[in-house]
């Protein structure tokens, strides 16, 4: 036990001591990543909707297996011309329309028939007889596809452009920074539909990259473009305040080399906000690739998405709604999920943290 | 200040001239089908394609095709590939629907999104609390084109009523009730995005500001609550809800609403960058995105002055 210590002999060597006879046991050094661990694992509605993320995940990988196994069908197959045995009755899959509530309505399609054909049309067919179940299923891979994989993408090279604009500062800090106002004076939908809609008609082949027409790499790559800036302004705010920080000046004295300075010194400081802006930034992205898609310069058809199939499914929207409610709610619940899982991930490794994405 | 002023301004000309040419460069650069054989039709002549392709400036380096389509622009003599209309004049025809859009759903989603970013900070871990960030948190996650179509389905076209007009825009001077029923599904379903999203950034920022030691102050004073929220809370909470706002605004002013525009037919600017874009018609492409990037960079301008009326700690040197 130290000896009582008053006021007026209070000295940094005093505090030592006291501190060291307070149970030493208690203040055990704790890495940041556990001690946020240890808050994130009593959020338990973040919980919740991380496993119902992963859910959906699971369940749009084993599209496949659902096609083929339970549904015998592929996700572009047209069954227009053909019946299906509902509940022991033949019902044509596709039959023909007519003006319907004062519209014209070119097909009606089957609707759901639950567990009424053995599997068949679940959650009934489209214009063109396609299932709509399993391309529900198919069209949550393509967009959690672009949507994870733009965010990597993304996330990447604005961590990269933080890096270096706060590092080097001066005119690489001053290009870097113009080159994201420049991109913040366009509607992000604005520069996607232009984007999109070039490439749409021959791909991209310029500087070795050779994509084709209709490759899901483009909506992919032109949404982890467009977004660069959104993710790139802030992470270099905060580059830019660490910056600053002693044990930058001490391990660039020890003669650390700017790489070393940016990627095992500073890119650790910022990895918490990193992995927010890459859980919040998925949600941003599936919700953007949808609505490229709707406008026609994102996925393009036959391949199934999410965006893709609420245009489709506009158009039989009086007589169907089914086709549009569908996908849109698959967007809901994913989107709401990583927002949820998201959040809980902000306040758990940095309750004062403000990290925010916008749409 | 007046130095402040002139670097925002010249800076501004400069994005707007880099706007354009990026988007310029992207149609060009990357192959789209030629210019003139669209001008030309289906049954021109190689003749008349290549007197096109003269006519029009298109044999011309990429750089003088450029400059001509800002001098064109500039003098109002723009017109569109596609349908030789003047592109000027069809973006002044969309601007009252635009901003119809803008202003209505604007008015809607800063009011709402203040009062639900108070009442749930103010009842911080209440039930209200809660329900409002879980409805918040729906209405940030659902794509705003989607909601579109199935409020339009539901409230317009039959699937539950037919209350509301479907669709299209009726001018303001022709029919003031019919313009205000018109707009009054697009505006919610514009407003409803970032209504969720105002909310929960203005919560956070009122939960931050509440530990302020200016507002402790405040509170040993003696000064009511309900004072302490809106004299000395509100007024540094909101300043990012003004940054927010700014561009948010300028964006829809700009014709950034595409997707509600599309959706509700009412054919304002963003709807005709939409038909543009798919068809490649270029000058109308440009002529838009000049148009949108003029309101983001006037608006971020005004945002910074208004910052320093706010927040008299901040000034611009």
């Amino acid at each position: 036990m130290a000896e009582r210590v008053t006021e007026s002999e209070f000295t940094l060597e005093s505090a030592s001591l006291l501190a060291a006879a307070d149970e030493p046991s208690a203040i055990r050094g704790r890495s940041p990543w556990y001690l946020a661990w240890r808050r994130l694992r009593r959020n338990y509605v973040a919980f919740f909707f991380l496993g119902l993320f992963i859910v959906i995940v699971v369940a749009c990988m084993l599209a496949p297996v659902y096609a083929k196994h339970v549904a015998h069908t592929g996700p572009n197959t047209n069954h227009i011309l053909e019946n299906v045995r509902v509940n022991g009755k033949e019902t044509p899959v596709v039959s023909p329309g007519g003006i319907i509530k004062g519209k014209l309505v070119a097909s009606i399609p089957i609707g759901p028939t639950w567990f009424g054909a053995g599997g068949k049309f679940v959650l009934g067919a489209d214009q063109n007889g396609r299932d709509v179940a399993v391309r529900l299923l198919y069209g949550g891979r393509t967009s959690l596809f672009v949507g994870i994989i733009s965010s990597l993408i993304c996330v990447f090279f604005a961590v990269i452009l933080a890096l270096l604009a706060a590092y080097y500062g001066g005119w690489g800090d001053f290009v870097i920074t113009r080159f994201f106002d420049l991109m913040f004076a366009f509607p992000v939908i604005l520069l996607g539909i232009a984007l999109g809609s070039a490439l749409a008609i021959n791909g991209f082949h310029h500087f070795g990259i050779n994509i084709e027409s209709g490759s899901i790499w483009i909506p992919t790559l032109i949404i982890s473009y467009v977004l660069v800036p959104y993710v790139g302004r802030p992470l270099r705010g905060q580059v830019l305040s660490l910056r600053e920080k002693e044990f930058v000046e001490a391990s660039i004295a020890q003669g650390a080399s700017p790489f070393r300075v940016m990627f095992v010194e500073l890119l650790p400081n910022i990895a918490s906000s990193i992995l927010v802006f890459f859980t919040l930034i998925i949600a941003n992205n599936i919700i953007l690739e949808a609505a490229l898609s709707f406008l026609g310069a994102g996925v393009q058809p036959p391949t199934a998405s999410w965006g893709t199939q609420i245009a489709d499914g506009q158009q039989l929207i009086v007589t169907r709604p089914w086709l549009s409610l569908a996908p849109g709610l698959a967007i809901i619940l994913t989107v709401l999920a990583l927002n949820v899982f998201g959040d809980g991930l902000r306040d758990a490794l940095d309750p004062r943290a403000k990290v925010k994405v916008s749409h | 200040m007046l130095a402040f002023l002139v670097r925002r301004i010249i800076g501004a000309i400069l994005v707007c001239i880099g706007v354009t040419f990026i988007v310029f460069v992207i149609f060009i650069v990357v192959p789209g089908g030629d210019p003139a054989e669209r001008i030309a039709g289906k049954n021109a002549t190689q003749q008349n394609i290549e007197n096109i392709r003269k006519d029009w400036g298109f044999d011309r380096p990429f750089y003088v095709q450029y400059y001509r389509m800002m001098d064109k622009m500039f003098s109002g003599s723009l017109v569109s590939y596609t349908s030789q209309q003047n592109v000027l004049q069809q973006i002044e025809q969309g601007m009252p629907a635009t901003f119809s859009l803008a202003i209505g759903a604007g008015i809607i989603w800063l009011f709402f999104g203040i009062l639900v970013g108070v009442i749930s900070a103010i009842k911080a871990g209440k039930l209200s609390d809660r329900v409002i960030t879980v409805l918040a948190l729906i209405g940030i996650s659902m794509p705003v084109f989607w909601l579109g179509i199935i409020t339009r389905y539901y409230l317009a076209e039959g699937g539950l009523t037919t209350i509301f007009p479907d669709g299209e825009y009726v001018p303001m001077t022709s029919n003031p009730i019919e313009w205000f029923w018109h707009l009054v599904l697009p505006w919610t379903v514009l407003a409803v995005l970032f209504i969720g999203f105002y909310g929960r950034v203005l919560r956070g920022n009122v939960l931050d500001t509440v530990n302020e030691d200016y507002v402790r102050t405040a509170k040993a004073k003696g000064l009511s609550p309900n004072r302490i929220m809106r004299k000395h809370v509100l007024r540094l909470s909101l300043i990012p809800i003004v940054t927010l706002f700014g561009l948010d605004f300028a964006g829809v002013l700009g014709g950034g609403a595409i997707l509600t525009e599309t959706v509700f037919d009412l054919h304002g600017v963003g709807q005709y960058a939409a038909e543009s874009i798919n068809n490649f018609d270029l000058p109308p492409i440009m002529g838009v995105t000049l148009y949108g990037a003029f309101f983001i960079v006037f608006f971020s301008i005004l945002v910074d002055l208004f910052y320093a009326y706010l927040d008299p700690r901040i000034r611009p040197t």
